[in-house]
């Protein structure tokens, strides 16, 4: 699964990019943010107030009960502030 | 047309080409945001948008594709620019050609309101206390909702005098 983070979540995650291999029970983006915030670095702090934190998979937004998978770009950012 | 890009733009030569040709083209109306240098209380040396590659682009060709499934368009064009900017630099240009100006102002200003909440871009400003990222706007999202109520209520028309 390849990971994205943007803006604060990228300062927090100290990472832009990543290629994770998820553990197999995980379904869906909430499991996913579970289980990144049991990872060392400042993950924990990133996902601190999940309802901050926007959530795209293949570049589409979705909600925290959307399926991933291991083929999946999900990219995790704040609201946007374009334009 | 969508553009993203890093450099800056000629808003009269870019306009100029939307309706070059097209002399059914009544109207055309232009918004172009523009970096400021004051945010609050914090004075702004400088911003810097960051955005997602390739969601961007998908983004704002939906927002496009909205606005002109919407009204009746004979053009419309989408710059966004990203990177460092300075007070007084252009950000982005959203614009509408149409034969009439209701059409044209209307779907400009549905560009600019949808763009803000959905496309993914954020801004970092640079202040003397470091730099700031931006908060989303409550205010933002109203101006996008108010859109979703609006077709709603024109379908009602619709529905009332057919």
């Amino acid at each position: 699964m390849k990971l994205l983070y943007f803006a604060w979540v990228r300062e927090k995650t100290g990472t832009s990019s990543e290629d994770v291999s998820i553990p197999e029970n995980i379904a869906t983006v909430s499991e996913l943010v579970d289980w990144l915030k049991t990872r060392e670095g400042g993950y924990a702090e990133a996902f601190a107030d999940q309802n901050v934190v926007r959530v795209a998979v293949n570049q589409e937004y979705v909600t925290l009960d959307h399926a991933v998978s291991d083929e999946d770009e999900v990219a995790f950012f704040p609201p946007v502030t374009g334009g | 047309m969508i553009r993203v890009q890093q450099q800056d733009f000629d808003l009269g030569a870019e306009l100029s080409q939307m309706t070059e040709g097209n002399h059914a083209i009544g109207g055309l109306c232009s918004f172009v945001g523009l970096v400021r240098d004051i945010a609050g209380e914090d004075e702004i040396s400088a911003m810097t948008l960051e955005h997602y590659p390739g969601m961007t682009e998908k983004a704002l060709a939906e927002i496009e594709a909205e606005a002109q499934a919407r009204w009746p368009l004979d053009a419309t064009l989408v710059i966004h620019r990203y990177g460092r900017l300075e007070p007084g630099a252009q950000i982005v240009l959203v614009a509408a050609a149409s034969a009439h100006r209701d059409a044209a102002f209307e779907a400009c200003h549905f560009l600019i309101d949808w763009l803000k909440t959905k496309a993914p871009f954020w801004k970092l400003e640079d202040t003397a206390d470091g730099g700031k990222w931006v908060d989303a706007r409550d205010s933002d999202a109203a101006a996008t909702a108010r859109w979703s109520e609006q077709a709603a209520s024109s379908d009602d028309d619709q529905d009332a005098a057919e």
